[in-house]
């Protein structure tokens, strides 16, 4: 196991850049998911750390060793692809154990190896099948087989579960976070599926146009994105983001949203802590659903909206209520809005507001509340 | 009655368009095809076979008798006959060896991005689009112990290629790789193709060396579009006789086509050389039999 360092890489193709300067260091036994749309460049970002993609300039250091210019054969790392790359005419025992062969292991403990990571996989009574005989889920347990039977430095793995249907998905996807935690390998795991992120991830990387936006633990990109973009790209439902402007009317603060259709109240300190941040231009808040809260009963600070469409989703409804031309989304117990037409309370919670400068996107960085 | 069971057209097609009819398309294409291979092999075939247990000879008028089993029996005791056969098993041995050896190799050579790849294979395919007489005649040539391009090039001086009888054979075998490792080639270039690239990249994450993916993941991967050119070339280098015919006259050189060639327009033992024939049709048809069923074998993998 070791720990990966990326300095300043960057990856041309052609004229097109889609890697740019990325910094990264994950550390030895971390789960790290680097996460975005695709055509972010994470794949190739991950391609590069294995050694199947050149890099442009930059340093990649895997174990205190530069490698940048080493085979991805000699980088010591096992890669789990997309869609299995498992060896259609040889056998899920012969699949598994062919890194082993690869490097002339002895055929007893070759045996051993395999049974043992077969078995931690429960795919011992799939052994003397052909992959084509496979389910996808088994096809990726080989693979999964396949990098973890020679103890490499670092597994890798590209969108390994994108291929399976959604209940199969999240079978995996505990999996491999047991195939984790038993066997502490650094990882890096590349999705652009954010719940899969937030639920394996040590940490979460958040890449757009080849940038890292974000990097940080699941609840810290959650709970204080760097950018409209991680704000609008984690999260479902996605947060609410809307132009806003802030109105000062004796010692109240009020956050105009919707072309000044709807006022919500915010705490005082809010004017002079925007005004510290410099940020003189236009202003953009964020919001989750949660963060907006709904009652029944008028109370201090809230403002009476229509609810103009109920999603019920079970667990919980989201209730989207109309703001001006805009909507504004909230999510509420199951029920709570009758119909859509009814007349709610809502008010933001200001510990769940998130301010950004509309022009470059950033995240003003302010906290309300805490 | 067969009109009555016949579908009708699929009104959108074109021969429909055109308002033909299925009778009409049976009678325009599919009664000239059957007529011609009854007339042309399937005729021939049942007639020879009567004529192997004849002792006929087409160059005279005696009738022919029925001699049973006879021509059969003697072939098969008939050393030189087998000594042919021996010929034509080392013929098709070196042969196909060295069509695959040299085929597969520049296909190994042609797969990947070179420029000018498109216009390299074509060139390449050349030989084989030449008439198999032609290429006899200017190999020979080619081979000419005097003032052939091949002992100059080489620095042999007057190496006797085709009049030395134990480099005769070898040399009519050099002939055909030359001729049909394209085929070879064309077949392994498709089949080398589709092999998955991420296979590659598998292996080399799994620290393959370059040997080791070659014979553990491209070969048994190639291998059954391999073995179809293999079938196809064995069955040609069995049949072998125009290539052999015009460039040796060594009796080391007399495949069994020759041999068979001989017997039935130069001696005239138009029943005994139908019964050889078929010796040979039941030869080919065991070897290629053995091809498929091992192909078959490596499909399944």
């Amino acid at each position: 196991m070791a720990d990966i360092v990326l300095r300043d890489v960057e990856k041309f193709f052609g004229s097109v850049q889609v890697i740019r300067k990325v910094n990264l260091t994950i550390k030895d036994g971390e789960f790290v998911v680097l996460l975005g749309p695709s055509g972010c460049g994470k794949t190739t970002t991950l391609r590069a750390i294995a050694g199947l993609e050149d890099i442009t300039s930059g340093e990649i250091v895997i174990d205190g060793k530069p490698v940048q210019n080493l085979h991805a054969a000699d980088r010591d790392i096992a890669f789990v692809f997309q869609l299995y790359a498992l060896y259609p005419h040889l056998s899920v025992f012969e699949n598994i154990a062919f890194p082993l062969r690869a490097t002339r292991q002895p055929r007893s403990a070759v045996e051993r190896q395999v049974r043992q990571v077969a078995a931690a996989l429960g795919i011992e009574h799939l052994l003397a099948r052909k992959p084509g005989a496979l389910s996808g889920g088994d096809m990726q347990r080989v693979a999964i087989g396949r990098a973890l039977v020679r103890r490499p430095k670092a597994i890798l793995m590209d969108e390994p579960i994108g291929a399976l249907d959604a209940k199969l998905r999240e079978d995996m996807r505990m999996e491999l976070k047991r195939l984790h935690i038993e066997n502490k390998s650094t990882s890096v795991y590349v999705t652009h599926d954010q719940v899969e992120a937030m639920a394996l991830a040590d940490r979460i990387v958040v890449m757009h146009d080849g940038v890292l936006q974000q990097v940080g633990t699941p609840s810290d990109v959650y709970a204080h994105p760097a950018n409209l973009f991680v704000a609008q790209f984690i999260g479902s439902p996605v947060m609410n983001i809307a132009p806003a402007a802030v109105k000062t009317e004796g010692g109240r603060v009020r956050l105009a949203l919707g072309g000044g259709a709807a006022a919500f109240e915010m705490p005082a300190e809010l004017a002079p802590r925007l005004s510290a941040t410099g940020a003189g231009g236009a202003l953009s808040i964020g919001v989750r659903p949660e963060g907006v809260q709904l009652a029944r009963e008028p109370a201090t600070g809230t403002i009476d909206l229509e609810a103009h469409l109920i999603e019920p989703l079970g667990a919980y409804d989201i209730v989207d209520l109309k703001v001006g031309e805009g909507f504004l989304r909230a999510r509420t117990p199951a029920g709570f809005v009758a119909r859509p037409g009814d007349r709610v309370h809502a008010r933001l919670d200001p510990a769940q507001t998130h301010f950004f400068d509309q022009r470059s996107g950033a995240s003003l960085g302010i906290r309300l509340g805490a | 009655m067969a009109t009555t069971t016949m579908t009708t057209l699929d009104p959108q097609s074109r021969a429909a368009r055109r308002g033909m009819s299925d009778i009409a398309i049976r009678n325009l294409f599919i009664i000239p095809t059957i007529l011609f291979l009854i007339v042309f092999n399937i005729f021939p075939l049942l007639y020879s076979l009567g004529y192997s247990f004849t002792d006929f000879r087409a160059s005279t008028n005696a009738p022919a008798n029925f001699v049973g089993l006879q021509n059969y029996r003697e072939l098969l005791a008939d050393p030189y006959i087998w000594n042919n056969f021996t010929v034509t098993a080392k013929y098709v041995i070196v042969s196909v060896a060295g069509q695959v050896f040299v085929g597969f190799g520049v296909a190994m050579l042609l797969n990947r991005s070179i420029p000018f790849k498109g216009l390299i294979t074509t060139l390449l395919l050349l030989p084989m689009m030449l008439s198999m007489a032609v290429v006899g005649l200017f190999w020979k040539l080619l081979y000419d112990p005097s003032w052939g391009v091949i002992n100059y090039l080489l620095g042999l001086g007057d190496f006797e290629w085709l009049g030395d009888p134990d480099v005769a054979l070898y040399a009519v075998a050099i002939t055909d790789i030359w001729m049909w490792s394209p085929f070879v080639m064309l077949l392994s270039l498709a089949g080398l193709s589709a092999v998955p690239k991420h296979l590659y990249e598998a292996a080399a994450i799994d620290r393959a060396g370059p040997i080791y993916t070659f014979f553990r993941i491209t070969l048994p991967l190639v291998l059954p579009i391999l073995m179809i050119a293999i079938i196809f070339r064995t069955m040609e280098a069995f049949k072998t006789f125009d290539l052999a015919y015009i460039l040796s006259t060594q009796p080391t050189t007399e495949v069994i086509s020759i041999r068979l060639y001989k017997m039935a327009f130069q001696e005239w033992q138009t029943g005994r050389s139908c019964a050889l024939a078929y010796i040979v049709l039941i030869m080919v048809l065991g070897v290629t039999n053995i091809y498929v069923k091992y192909l078959n074998k490596v499909k399944e993998r």
